[in-house]
């Protein structure tokens, strides 16, 4: 008998504009001991699934057809009462982010006690007992004494284990976990998941992991269903579904996943969800906008030179200086990029390589160091209108798609506005070709001008930003971790766009992002940052395969291990 | 539907198919109290065509006239539906043009605040440091002194510096200049704390990476951008300065008795009350509750229908 069965489960969302299938015919099985992943990008119904099993689908949302069987109960028919029985008791529950699953005014002794003696009957002094326990077991130190803390004294991945612990705590016969490491960093992600998995087997329960990471999938999954508009379109063990994908959907969905040991050309198949438009026209800069009236200044040297940079922010004020405390967000750095080449920043959450982002356009004022952009030391101009020059050639495309642009702004006025603040054309039919013309380059198409941000989905919001960011005809471009708010699949799309125009308009590059796989496929050279410093700078094949730092080589480890997906349709580019 | 055909639609029909349209076509009480708003509204400013009598003309007051009961009443006079004050005025001619006083000095005065409170939380939340401790300081000074007291400061001042003949004719602007004042800081409060969190967002960012200058980018990103709230504030507001200026009147150091508002009126009628004349300010008294009200629900429909998060 299963543990936990799935049967042709179909989910509604009734709403005035017509009622949408979340989830269409699904049916899956968890043995115990055995981690079922479920995949699937955003929106495709893998969360909907988890929340319908435990009875906490939200209105207007409803099962209309198909069972769940827990063993032999068919646990769909229960009432709110028995449901609630269930949840916690027979089937716990992970959520991907640690600070709100844990209630901040009480402490984790109060949490934990209250569930383990509500489900289990153990009385105070057993429970206690237990809780400590537990809590060693999820690998928290010295459990003890930090029983007694709240959850805000605990970092994130320490957070996550505790999360854990109280899903473990009634000992539940299935667990389903949405997304459990998303909110982490890779080197915390990988402890989870190696502690998952054990806890998995150790304790015979069964887990479904619903993911939208190939790289969790790949870590711990014995066996993975991918979802795609809320059908179920292919299920199998791990190593077949990664290695020798049969649907379509599969095969685009993994060969978009970006690689940590070969670099791609590009990105192939990636057209199966959001279709992708045609590859950009080539743009000829001799004839072109774009490479009209290029009056920057030649550079001998480097183009961006960074030196001793740092910058520093008060973490607590006071009238009185000595009083006063400091943190140095960026610590001398200093760093060179050439023109044309593509340089990368890596580092975890916290590690500074925003705030160095931040200072070279001149968000920020460095604290001390220089910014040296084709030759002038940035920090040194007094004048706005003079710093506008350099602001012409420097553009940036930001993380965030959906804060990235004003949402009551046409799409046309949010590209036009840098052309018309620049004076880059005459007449308002000028800005309004030149608009049209960039939406074509990113793949967007004109009637996308007359359009607001919200009627877009991500990957379009950031076709937009990539719009505006050209709109003054940079040399140079900042990417702020450009795709980590985004689906792997639409992620292969923009990367792709970016490498396009790379190399057609000859930008230079400063990328960021904390995903070491995308830097190997964008970069030419990277840097590597920890806590505000510079670890490492090295050409992007030196540093993936022979690293030097400590530090680097520690995070290459912690890299999701994707040898096991299908190499079919890459095309390898050779160093 | 696909997007062009969303495009292809005009902005009003958008509009009457969206949800905030929607959420209201199903609230019966938005839809009584628009209904009622809308109404006062319309009859105040239609005033000099709808009102039966001029009651500030004095050559057709007529003193037989004085005192008479509503019209269904025995000693009633068909002509005086709603029955007349001590000077023979029709009390129904008289909350028409009162209801107009009110009104104008509401929006007036709403509108003042708005400007002043907008202008200064934006200034407060995009620059910090010193100046918004500055600003919010003030707006904390402020906040300690009940509003109505503020109101007649500046009233009380205004009648001490100008003459008395000039305080006659602008009465009505300082009327409005105190209500305005005393209620700016709520909104410089909600611009200022919406404008913390909108500088922040990567669209401002981005703006500031362009080169936009500061005023530019305070007014074409941040402004359209923190004045859903604004426009709740000044519903529920609306309602509060047609109180205040209600209350002041009653004070009587409001709109001078020869053009009473509602609260002129209810104060004339107080004296009376006692005397068995109920008409006199039970009726501009009801006007004012009903007006408040409507307007209330109105304001507290549309808090709930523009937050995205209870719909």
């Amino acid at each position: 008998m299963d543990l936990l069965n799935i049967n042709n489960l179909r989910i509604e969302f009734p709403s005035r504009h017509g009622t949408v299938v979340a989830v269409d015919d699904v049916t899956l099985k968890v043995q115990p001991g055995e981690v079922l992943g479920v995949v699937g990008e955003s929106g495709a119904g893998k969360s909907t699934i988890g929340n319908a099993v435990i009875g906490l689908l939200e209105p207007p949302g409803e099962m209309t057809g198909g069972h769940v069987f827990l063993k032999s109960e068919q646990i769909d028919t229960l009432g709110a009462e028995a449901k609630r029985k269930i949840r916690g008791r027979r089937i716990g529950m992970i959520f991907q982010d640690p600070l709100t699953s844990l209630d901040p005014l009480q402490t984790i002794e109060q949490q934990l006690v209250e569930t383990i003696d509500l489900h289990l009957k153990l009385g105070e002094k057993k429970s206690q007992e237990r809780a400590v326990d537990l809590l060693r077991q999820v690998g928290i130190p010295d459990p003890e004494t930090r029983i007694k803390n709240y959850p805000h004294q605990f970092s994130g991945g320490m957070r996550q284990r505790v999360v854990i612990a109280l899903a473990l705590c009634a000992e539940p016969e299935v667990i389903i976990a949405d997304e459990p490491t998303t909110a982490l960093d890779v080197s915390i992600q990988a402890q989870i998941l190696d502690l998952m998995r054990r806890l998995c087997r150790e304790k015979q329960v069964g887990m479904i992991i619903i993911t939208h990471d190939m790289g969790v999938i790949a870590d711990i999954t014995d066996r993975v269903a991918v979802m795609y508009h809320g059908k179920l379109v292919e299920e199998g063990t791990t190593a077949k579904i990664l290695g020798n994908p049969d649907h379509p959907y599969t095969q685009s969905l993994i060969s978009a996943v970006p690689r940590p040991d070969i670099r791609l050309k590009r990105f192939p198949m990636v057209n199966y969800i959001e279709a992708e438009s045609v590859r950009p026209r080539h743009i000829d800069l001799a004839t072109h906008w774009l490479g009209k009236s290029r009056d920057f200044e030649d550079v001998s040297g480097p183009l961006l030179s960074l030196k001793n940079l740092v910058m520093t922010f008060v973490t607590r004020h006071s009238i009185i200086k000595s009083r006063r405390k400091t943190f140095n967000a960026v610590d001398d750095v200093s760093f060179d990029i050439a023109e044309g080449e593509v340089f990368g920043l890596v580092g975890e959450s916290g590690s500074g390589k925003s705030t160095v982002a931040r200072m070279v356009c001149s968000l920020y004022k460095p604290a001390a160091g220089e910014v040296n952009f084709a030759g002038t030391d940035l920090t040194k101009i007094a004048s706005e209108s003079e710093r506008d020059h350099f602001r012409r050639q420097m553009q940036m495309i930001f993380q965030d798609p959906f804060s990235s642009l004003n949402g009551r702004m046409k799409v046309m006025d949010i590209i036009a506005e840098p052309i018309r603040f620049h004076k880059l054309a005459r007449t308002n039919r000028e800005v309004e070709q030149i608009v049209t013309d960039l939406l074509d380059h990113v793949g967007l198409g004109a009637k996308a001008a007359v359009r607001f941000p919200h009627e877009f989905s991500g990957g379009q919001r950031q076709r937009i930003s990539i719009a505006r960011a050209l709109a003054t005809r940079p040399r140079f471009l900042i990417c702020d971790e450009p795709t980590s708010a985004l689906d792997v699949s639409i992620q292969a799309q923009i990367l792709n766009l970016l490498k396009d125009l790379q190399e057609q308009l000859g930008l230079t590059m400063l990328f960021i992002s904390h995903d070491l796989p995308v830097i190997r496929q964008m970069c030419d050279r990277v840097g590597v940052m920890k806590q505000g410093k510079l670890v490492e700078v090295a050409a992007t094949e030196d540093l993936f395969e022979k690293p030097q730092a400590a530090y680097t080589r520690e995070l290459l480890d912690l890299m999701p291990r994707l040898d096991k997906l299908s190499h079919e349709g890459l095309e390898v580019e050779k160093a | 539907m696909s997007a062009t055909e969303y495009m292809e639609k005009s902005r009003l029909r958008r509009f009457f198919e969206g949800d905030v349209w929607h959420s209201f076509t199903r609230n019966p009480v938005a839809i009584v109290a628009a209904v009622v708003t809308v109404g006062m509204i319309l009859a105040a400013l239609l005033a000099p065509l709808i009102a039966p009598h001029d009651p500030f003309d004095l050559a057709k007051l007529d003193i037989m006239d004085a005192s008479l009961p509503p019209a269904w009443e025995a000693e009633g006079d068909a002509r005086f539906l709603l029955g007349t004050d001590d000077q023979g005025r029709d009390i129904l001619s008289t909350i028409l043009y009162g209801a107009r006083i009110s009104l104008v000095v509401g929006f007036a005065s709403v509108l003042f605040a708005m400007v002043v409170g907008i202008i200064l939380g934006l200034i407060s939340g995009y620059v910090g440091g010193r100046t918004d401790a500055f600003i919010m300081r003030i707006a904390d000074i402020q906040l300690s002194f009940p509003a109505i007291l503020i109101a007649l400061l500046i009233d009380g001042v205004a009648r001490g510096l100008i003459p008395k003949e000039l305080h006659a004719n602008i009465s009505i602007y300082v009327l409005i200049f105190a209500i305005g004042v005393s209620g700016w800081v709520q909104y410089a409060r909600t611009v200022r704390g919406s404008t913390l969190v909108e500088k922040n967002k990567e669209y401002v960012q981005a703006a500031r990476v362009i080169g936009i200058r500061p005023l530019t980018i305070l007014r074409r990103h941040v402004l359209p951008n923190v004045m859903g709230p604004v426009m709740v504030i000044a519903t529920i507001h609306l309602a509060i300065a047609i109180i205040t200026e209600a209350t002041l009147s009653f004070l009587g150091v409001g709109v001078p008795p020869t053009t009473p508002s509602l609260g002129t009126l209810i104060r004339i009628g107080n004296e009376y009350l006692f005397s068995g004349d109920w008409w006199i300010t039970i009726f501009p008294g009801a006007t004012l509750v009903i007006l408040v009200l409507a307007v209330n629900l109105l304001g507290d429909w549309m808090r709930d229908a523009l937050n995205p998060k209870l719909r």
